[in-house]
């Protein structure tokens, strides 16, 4: 796979011949797992594994709860607290799925902020982007439904605003909004249906990943260089990768029980740490929240969301020009998938001939000033819309923006690289220079 | 560890006197040192029991606790009452029985499988889960340090709720407002001639609608223990944790053995990883 010159499967056994003529699954298991990785990679390269995991661990905690959960507006509460006073060891395997969704965010941030340092986007892989892109899209709607299940205060207006985004489309927004709520207000049918796309997203989610893996199986690993593993015979491959098994299945199991073990400590010792207390109050349409705030993962996005209120000269600007179709909110709504949507773009806006952010001196500052700027739109996504939050949310939304139209194109044009090693194997040699060498070029990043 | 604080919390206040405005309410929340705080911290059985009692005779008169069995109360982890002194106090109460009567219903005596019963005034919320349902101070400027650092919760809250009665503020003076000065309350009615030209609170706090409910020596411990307001206050908050967290104690030895046991794993899997890549990484 990956063009990468590589010994395949060979069936020995009678039984193996026999079973590989009819259906060849055992062969293409074993391509998958030997396939030849980059020797070079860093520990950034092992929240894949991680996620993973994650989905699979909130398959299966899913599963279980679903066997004690009710769907029912007078009953969903109560049953959720059926789960965690009742249930045989069911509080961990709540606290398990309510937590595993923040672990599974944590780890889906640091694999596409790692994917925009060292420009896994670029091509050849920009359709393995996409579909993560596509992925991390579902994941959103995925979590977002998932708590509104327990049907707690702000479950339900919770749904109310998401919802509410949709009911600011010109137009037709009114009617997308019941469309998607299957009744004129959040309700019964709101939850059935949230409840059915909950179990069903994962799957897709499931699915979508092995097509994420078969794409970059195909062009091959990126890795911290950014530089291709040799095709040109098998012995110069061999010099630069070694095979998934065993070499990255341990030490990717290494970080696992790292990060298990402070999801662990998280679970046993804070698990509602993260969550907001309000949740823990049954849904009341009649009172609402002082203060409702999505779940930390989704702050970023919700700070983009608010940024543009209607006093900003762009919102105002734009408003005129489409004769007041698109007002404040429904910018706010363009804005917050606009901030997806020009991530899903980098691989075509970033013009770099260089592709790992290593030997990029210029990139590197304007990359590590956005995960600051992610950073601060989180805290201020949580923070009443008020001064001074409402014009730091402003900047970091403005920057968001900039980097991915601005500076990411500009940078390709003024920015002077370094030069990259020539393969991998040299970057791999000149990490693990022999003591006694001295003159090892440590990586100028890391 | 009595130190008090001040934290913040955001909430829309609708008044008679004014419109609706948002605004930064200050409230103090003492940073009591409870023995279920932190990875080994376990509920105090006897401050369970005790606060047990103060439910029974003072919290349960307005609300309920509509989550919790009678049964729970000989749990393991929780007050740890003797089965038979469980059954007495449940028969202490009365459920009504849809199924007696040929179906009319009527009341008998609780059984262990019973709940408490829900709260009987309709603006008394229900206490279940009161301890995690006010845990929403996550001061300082929304960093959530406090809870992380000073593992500061809702038992905090309630018994702070407890004791944060005052008297009225003298720029409430001619207010006539409902309700009672509490300075721990956030969600209340708050008079005008209290905001200053800034729109900022000039005392913490609010009025909130329930009256006080304890003084101090409302009730006479068995073991002996003080019963003086910041005691039983703290005695009713701990018991109302333990209510909203019922398997707290369980909760907190999986978390220890899954760390104890992945801790080890991580060794193993880091001594393997590394001899498997010894090799590559020694050629020169």
């Amino acid at each position: 796979m990956g063009g990468i010159p590589h010994d395949h499967y060979e069936p020995n056994t009678n039984g193996e011949k026999w079973l590989h003529k009819r259906l060849p699954i055992v062969g293409l298991l074993y391509d998958t797992l030997m396939i030849p990785t980059p020797k070079n990679l860093n520990w950034m390269w092992i929240w894949g594994i991680v996620l993973v995991f994650t989905l699979v661990l909130q398959i299966a905690t899913g599963v279980v709860l679903v066997m004690h959960y009710i769907p029912h507006v007078d009953m969903a509460f109560s049953s959720v607290e059926h789960i965690m006073r009742d249930v045989n060891g069911g509080h961990m395997i709540r606290y398990f799925h309510m937590n595993g969704a923040s672990l599974f965010f944590v780890a889906v941030y640091a694999h596409m902020f790692r994917s925009l340092y060292y420009g896994s986007y670029k091509a050849p892989r920009e359709v393995t982007w996409i579909i993560g892109m596509l992925m991390y899209l579902i994941m959103m709607g995925t979590a977002f439904m998932g708590y509104v299940l327990p049907w707690g205060q702000m479950s339900f207006h919770g749904t109310a605003v998401i919802t509410g985004l949709f009911g600011a489309i010109p137009f037709v927004g009114d009617s997308v909004q019941t469309w998607l709520l299957g009744a004129s207000a959040v309700g019964q049918p709101a939850l059935n249906r949230f409840f059915s796309l909950h179990y069903l997203l994962p799957f897709v989610l499931l699915g979508l990943t092995i097509v994420h893996v078969w794409a970059f199986h195909t062009t091959g690993n990126n890795n911290p260089t950014g530089v291709e593993v040799r095709r040109t015979s098998k012995e110069d491959a061999q010099k630069d990768t070694l095979p998934f098994w065993p070499y990255f299945v341990i030490k990717d199991l290494f970080a696992l029980a790292i990060i298990l073990a402070v999801f662990m400590a998280v679970v046993g010792f804070m698990p509602n740490y993260l969550g907001h207390p309000d949740n823990y109050i049954p849904a009341n349409a009649l009172v609402t929240p002082s203060h409702i705030v999505p779940e930390w993962y989704f702050l970023p996005f919700y700070a983009i969301l608010r940024a543009f209120t209607a006093d900003v000269w762009v919102v105002q600007i734009v408003n005129f020009l489409s004769f007041g179709i698109i007002d404040a909110k429904f910018f706010g709504v363009l804005a917050m998938f606009g901030a997806i949507a020009v991530m899903a773009l980098a691989p075509w806006l970033d013009t770099s001939t260089v592709r790992s952010g290593r030997y990029r001196p210029m990139f590197k500052w304007w990359f590590w000033l956005l995960v600051v700027d992610f950073i601060v739109l989180m805290w201020v996504g949580a923070r009443p819309a008020e001064f001074p939050y409402d014009w730091i949310s402003l900047i970091a939304s403005a920057y968001w923006f900039a980097y991915f139209l601005v500076i990411l194109p500009l940078l390709g044009v003024i920015e002077k690289p370094l030069t990259p090693p020539a393969t991998i194997e040299e970057d791999f040699n000149a990490h693990y220079a022999p003591k006694d060498g001295g003159a090892a070029a440590v990586n100028p990043a890391e | 560890m009595f130190r008090k604080l001040t934290l913040t919390a955001v909430t829309t206040l609708a008044m008679a006197t004014a419109p609706a405005i948002a605004a930064e309410v200050e409230t103090e929340i003492e940073d009591y040192a409870f023995s279920f705080e932190g990875p080994f911290g376990s509920f105090d059985q006897m401050q369970l029991q005790r606060g047990l009692q103060v439910y029974t005779e003072i919290c349960s008169a307005c609300h309920g606790l509509e989550l919790v069995a009678f049964r729970n109360l000989h749990d393991e982890g929780g007050p740890g009452l003797p089965e038979d002194q469980m059954r007495a106090y449940a028969e202490f109460y009365e459920v009504f029985d849809q199924s007696l009567f040929d179906g009319e219903g009527d009341f008998r005596p609780a059984t262990p499988a019973d709940k408490f019963p829900s709260s009987s005034l309709s603006n008394a919320p229900d206490l279940s889960l009161m301890a995690k349902a006010r845990a929403g101070f996550h001061g300082p400027a929304g960093t959530g340090i406090n809870q992380l650092v000073k593992g500061m919760g809702g038992a905090e809250y309630i018994a702070s709720l407890m004791t944060g009665y005052h008297e009225e503020p003298e720029c409430a003076a001619d207010a006539n407002m409902d309700g009672q000065y509490n300075v721990a309350f956030a969600a209340g009615g708050f008079p005008a001639s209290c905001i200053d030209e800034h729109g900022h609170h000039m005392v913490p706090g609010s009025w909130i609608s329930m009256s006080q409910p304890l003084y101090g020596d409302d009730v006479e411990y068995a073991d002996g223990h003080s019963t003086d307001l910041e005691h039983v206050a703290q005695d009713v908050a701990a018991f109302l944790m333990w209510t909203a967290e019922p398997k707290m104690m369980a909760r907190k030895q999986a978390g220890l053995t899954g760390v104890l046991f992945l801790t080890v794993l991580t060794v193993l899997l880091y001594l393997t990883n590394k001899r498997l890549w010894a090799p590559h990484k020694k050629k020169h």
